[in-house]
């Protein structure tokens, strides 16, 4: 059967009209009733979505088939653009998984598959890796289905300190899929010296060739941390947020950044059109892999980094919950997630990774990037959660930047 | 409305006024469908739009009706430059595009007809570009316009760009983008107009002494101006409100965001329906006025 179509309504249609085997008379007055009932509910603001949404059927005890959706670079890949990982968990448990680089950007993502999760509707996933604040949203909004971790059993190798976020104590909605680092990332063949701090992209010879992240956190909260604030702190305000948009918007009205945009910031440094950026740590490696030569390095800055995770969550449409949780508990094994860890180079929230990294590969034992230490966890900050009132005025902002307002 | 140009030989107009009077349920009838998509996709949204324009919105989020005539003036107040600057692209990428269409269309609807498989040939080189996706088309700008990439390096070697100076993301790759996607839609309405162009005229015009220029700009132009208007509403409509080119994702930066991107992200990213439904009513209107002076002077209002 072909694909359903992307837009919600028209995938509303079509699976109302597949369901209903019936007349022609019949499908129409269904598409019909359902267009109506489809629209208006879509005309519903946002706010009062917080009804109660019902939990897509679980088929998965007799389909064996599942979609994940991921950011890029972000799964082991051999030479044949093979997961190796997957492979093994499809052959182990016969289910076949769909794995769809479909995340560019939180914001992005989500405004793609809001109207669908509105209705409860399946939005073409059963498990999503969000960020942190992201994933508070939907489960703010009741987009999740709750996990059984009863087939998690793997769930005991959650490393103590991801276990009880503020947004999701007991870890009842998501699960850790990687935690990384927001710092510099420069080209070590234009640049030999490296960059040790945020200002060191202002330096008059990086003019326009300066890449920051549409990840309003991670791009701000390095300003506001070469600037002297703690994120984490409950402390900081309004003051502090506009004192680094203003560094920011003064970095991009004088041309100093080029762009400001989400995960394919990584065509630009391959491009050439960036030689300097602020960047996730992981994909760094996976750069240099991609075009075969170690071309760029990546360094927290002295002042500090941003801390996320990105989370494994099941959205609420979604009927493949239990072969989902499957993947989850599949990917919580530690030799799993060493052979992860030791290609996407992020941070494991698993337990035991450590130990099972050294017999895959010792070299990566005593990576930072992977398993960083005591002295670079000190360097690296959480981006407090912000109240809704808060991320609504400060995106509104750091979006002005962007749009050159 | 445009496309009514396409056909546009002159003549017809009459018959239509002839038309039999007297009241005909069958015609309405026919008309129905017509009518039920315009209530539905045109009337229905645009209403819904103007009531998301007027909402306000509470410190958290949640968005209420309320009568908010200030979102009009917030927006065009915080948005103004972006307007501006998104009608600028748009007359420019218009009137680029005509220079590089008009000689174009005249050599495959007037010089090709001798030989018609060239004239095919040709008509199917400006379409092609069709076949592949635009959003593949314009990444693939932004790979040939970087700063490793071909021409940059070709205008940085004589000297014509500065050592520091590039292409992509600046409002210079944006109109160029804006030009290229949309010269089909220019191209194809003037060779309509040029292919039917009678020779004789132009021939009768060097009989009575006109040279190659007064004929040109006396005959060819006014014979194929309903092609030309028709050409430059298809660019220039749809070149204002573009987001695509001037994403940052393509071949945009911050100093060349269009109004297009600022509804995009106001709608997707912050969420803010009510600034982004004002701007696309402000965006509709000023087309709508821009367009309707146009057509006016240009005398083809029987286009409207």
């Amino acid at each position: 059967m072909r694909s359903l179509p992307e837009d919600p309504m028209i995938r509303e249609l079509v699976t109302r009209a597949r369901a209903s085997v019936v007349t022609r008379r019949a499908v129409l007055s269904t598409a019909a009733a359902g267009g109506a009932a489809a629209a208006l509910a879509a005309c519903a603001p946002i706010g009062s979505a917080a009804k109660t949404l019902k939990a897509g059927k679980d088929h998965s005890s007799t389909v064996k088939s599942m979609t994940w959706a991921n950011w890029p670079l972000y799964l082991d890949q051999d030479d044949k653009k093979k997961y190796p990982t997957l492979e093994a968990f499809q052959k182990q448990t016969g289910i076949s998984v769909k794995y769809d680089i479909a995340v560019e950007d939180n914001d992005a993502y989500y405004a793609k598959v809001k109207d669908q999760l509105a209705l409860g509707q399946d939005i073409g996933a059963d498990t999503v890796c969000l960020t942190d604040w992201m994933v508070s949203r939907w489960i703010q909004l009741g987009y999740t289905q709750k996990l059984d971790h009863a087939n998690i059993p793997n769930i005991k190798n959650l490393t103590t300190s991801l276990q009880n976020p503020d947004f999701d104590p007991g870890r009842n909605h998501s699960v850790p899929w990687q935690s990384g680092f927001a710092g510099l990332c420069w080209n070590k063949e234009l640049l030999p010296k490296g960059l040790k701090q945020v200002s060191d992209l202002w330096a008059p010879e990086l003019k326009g060739k300066v890449g920051a992240l549409s990840e309003m956190r991670d791009t701000i909260g390095l300003i506001m941390l070469e600037q002297g604030v703690d994120i984490s702190g409950k402390s900081w305000g309004d003051k502090e947020f506009t004192a680094a948009i203003d560094e920011l918007t003064k970095q991009v009205g004088s041309g100093q950044i080029r762009n400001i945009k989400g995960n394919s910031y990584a065509d630009d440094l391959k491009s050439g059109d960036t030689i300097a950026a602020i960047v996730w740590s992981g994909d760094v490696e996976g750069i240099n892999a991609t075009i075969g030569k170690n071309k760029f390095a990546f360094a927290l800055p002295e002042t500090g980094g941003t801390l996320w995770s990105d989370n494994f969550l099941i959205p609420i449409g979604s009927q493949e919950k239990a072969n989902a949780e499957k993947l989850i508990n599949y990917y919580y094994e530690p030799e799993v997630a060493a052979t992860v860890a030791a290609y996407v180079n992020y941070i494991t929230p698993v337990e035991g990774a450590k130990e099972a990294m050294q017999k895959i590969d010792p070299t990566y034992v005593d990576d930072q990037l992977i398993f960083p230490n005591a002295d670079t966890l000190k360097q690296a900050h959480l981006f407090r959660t912000l109240t809704n009132a808060e991320q609504n005025k400060y995106n509104s902002q750091f979006q002005g930047v962007l749009l050159g307002a | 409305m445009a496309i009514t140009a396409f056909g546009a030989g002159g003549g017809p107009a009459a018959a239509v006024d002839a038309a039999p009077k007297r009241r005909s349920w069958v015609a309405l009838f026919l008309l129905l469908p017509g009518i039920l998509y315009l209530v539905l996709f045109f009337i229905v949204p645009l209403v819904s739009l103007i009531i998301t324009s007027l909402e306000t919105q509470s410190p958290d989020g949640a968005f209420a009706y309320g009568f908010q005539w200030q979102n009009y003036v917030d927006s065009v107040g915080t948005f103004g430059t972006q307007i501006w600057r998104s009608f600028f692209f748009a007359i420019l990428a218009t009137v680029i595009a005509l220079l590089f269409s008009y000689p174009l269309a005249y050599f495959i609807g007037v010089k090709a007809r001798r030989w018609p498989l060239l004239q095919s040939f040709m008509l199917i080189l400006v379409v092609a570009p069709f076949f592949i996706s635009f959003l593949l088309r314009t990444l693939a700008w932004k790979t040939i316009l970087s700063d490793d990439g071909p021409v940059v390096s070709a205008l940085k070697g004589l000297s014509l760009l500065g050592p520091q100076a590039h292409i992509t993301g600046e409002p210079i790759a944006v109109v160029f983008g804006l030009t290229y996607n949309f010269i089909p839609f220019m191209c194809l309405p003037i060779y309509t107009t040029l292919e039917r162009l009678d020779i004789r005229y132009l021939e009768a015009s060097s009989d009575l002494y006109a040279g190659g220029w007064a004929t040109f700009r006396k005959v060819t132009i006014p014979l194929s101006l309903p092609g030309i208007v028709s050409g430059t509403l298809l660019t220039f409509i749809p070149a204002a409100g573009d987001y695509v080119n001037a994403s940052q994702d393509f071949l945009g930066g911050t100093s060349s965001t269009m109004i297009g991107n600022v509804i995009q992200s106001n709608f997707l990213v912050q969420e803010n329906y009510p600034v982004a439904a004002a701007l696309s009513i402000v965006l509709m209107f000023v087309i709508l006025v821009v367009v309707s002076v146009y057509v006016k002077r240009s005398g083809t209002d029987d286009l409207l």
